[in-house]
């Protein structure tokens, strides 16, 4: 099996990780991802926040390089990305004016009809089936499993999961053997983009995820987004600044945690780049 | 009086969206993680909206809620009437950046932005060391981060060459093509 690829900036810089547990567990689950060549990057929160326009023509030029090179579905990773892409999919198909403006800009032919999945939908389109026969060792921990803002929302054009109170990769930790948690942030804001200009934004929002997870028995957090683990990971120090008495559970990508259980290794997982060490 | 250019009039015209259908339930600023740090959180700003006086105008295009606002959309998820308040705020940033009126609070938040898209403009990619670099001569912050760099470089995440475009003189064409119609700068 064959999908188009968009990695996004975060996975080949600081997430290069999750880049490396989606790349193992697809190859030990013989599903082959092509990425899209020439790709850039879908501009991000500092796109929309500052010229909509480009927030747009950043991403169809992403959109338009799949069609032409023969792609009818790609797996973007990255929640922001994913979220960026099926954002500017259905603003384009919804204005034909802002689509002429948005395509001139960008210089190449746009249908639109790229077929857009997130990381838990690919597994869940692609891999669920084959993972049981795979689990060699069971991942047998309790934890909370945090969706953050760009995977769930806005759910009138994502259209995935649940927006309060999403299942997905709970599920999906209950087959791979762990035990999902009930917690109350699971779609919280971790504080996202502003990781560096408002490091005390970010701090005291992760804080109160953290927490929680921590308080209601999570030994680890569960992400599918580079940033919201960037914030909850590397930012753990400033975390722990705010908190009353520093809280040490890891924060793993879901890949991770199904490369684990499906025998793959800390390095072909990347577990070793994280900052609050992983002693699962 | 009426007030035929307020920001209300121009944000329905320009992405139809209308903040008379707010009746000021107060759920989107319940929600809102950072309405504490808001000088004015969302339902207050859609309150000065409605009035479309200059003076509450100004008010909302000077605040520094609408640059912390992190577009988390969970306003829109619980709005009974839909009113799609993170676009709202990145037409109110766009608005408060054309009449010069930025809150000087956020200064480091636009100074971020501008970063990153240099380094998108320039390569087609992010490069997280270039955005660093270029961040911290913006806004002088040259130690920020400072004690993170050993430990990044050691997990491998920082790259001492960003990755390009094969040909990136298209970005820099759109970018071109863009800035010619609206304010990039």
């Amino acid at each position: 099996m064959k999908i188009g690829f968009y990695p996004g900036c975060s996975l080949k810089g600081t997430s290069r990780e999750y880049n490396e547990s989606v790349q193992a567990i697809c190859k030990a689950l013989d599903v082959e991802l092509v990425t899209i060549k020439d790709w850039n990057c879908c501009g991000a929160t500092a796109a929309h926040s500052m010229n909509r326009a480009l927030s747009l023509a950043l991403p169809a030029r992403v959109l338009a390089l799949a069609e032409q090179q023969g792609m009818d579905e790609i797996v973007v990773p990255c929640a922001s990305c994913y979220n960026r892409l099926s954002v500017t999919q259905y603003e384009l198909a919804n204005d034909e004016n802002l689509k002429k403006e948005v395509v001139d800009a960008m210089g190449l032919p746009y249908e639109g009809k790229v077929r857009i999945l997130n990381v838990i939908q690919m597994i869940e389109k692609y891999l669920l089936d084959v993972i049981p026969a795979k689990v060699t060792s069971k991942f047998e921990h309790a934890v909370a499993c945090y969706y953050g803002c760009l995977l769930v929302r806005p759910h009138k054009i994502l259209n995935f999961d649940r927006v309060e109170d999403p299942q997905s990769m709970d599920r999906i930790i209950s087959l791979i053997g762990g035990t999902p948690i009930d917690w109350g942030f699971k779609t919280e804001c971790c504080g996202a983009g502003l990781s560096v200009s408002r490091t005390d934004l970010v701090a005291k929002l992760s804080a109160n995820i953290v927490k929680d997870a921590a308080d209601r028995g999570a030994k680890a957090i569960i992400v599918a987004c580079p940033m919201c683990h960037s914030n909850l990971d590397m930012r753990r120090p400033d975390i722990n600044e705010v908190l009353d008495s520093p809280i040490d559970i890891p924060v793993l990508y879901i890949t991770q945690a199904i490369g684990l259980a499906i025998g793959l290794s800390v390095e072909e997982l990347g577990l070793q780049r994280h900052f609050v060490k992983v002693n699962l | 009086m009426e007030n035929k250019d307020s920001i209300s009039r121009r944000l329905k015209a320009a992405t139809g969206i209308d903040t008379a259908l707010c009746y000021q339930c107060g759920k989107c600023s319940a929600g809102c993680v950072l309405a504490d740090d808001m000088d004015f959180p969302p339902s207050y700003i859609l309150r000065l909206l409605q009035t479309e006086t200059p003076d509450s105008d100004r008010a909302v295009l000077t605040s520094n809620a609408i640059w912390i606002c992190l577009n988390c959309e969970n306003c829109i998820g619980r709005c009974p009437k839909e009113v799609d308040i993170p676009s709202m705020m990145d037409f109110l940033r766009a608005e408060s950046r054309k009449a010069g009126l930025v809150s000087p609070k956020a200064k480091t938040v636009i100074a971020f932005h501008k970063s990153f898209l240099e380094q998108v403009r320039d390569t087609g990619r992010l490069y997280e060391v270039g955005l660093e670099m270029a961040y911290k001569l913006r806004t002088f912050r040259i130690f920020q981060d400072v004690k993170l760099v050993p430990s990044m470089l050691a997990k491998g995440k920082l790259h001492f060459l960003p990755e390009k475009l094969s040909d990136t003189s298209v970005m820099k064409n759109l970018f071109q093509r863009i800035s010619g119609k609206e304010d990039t700068k």
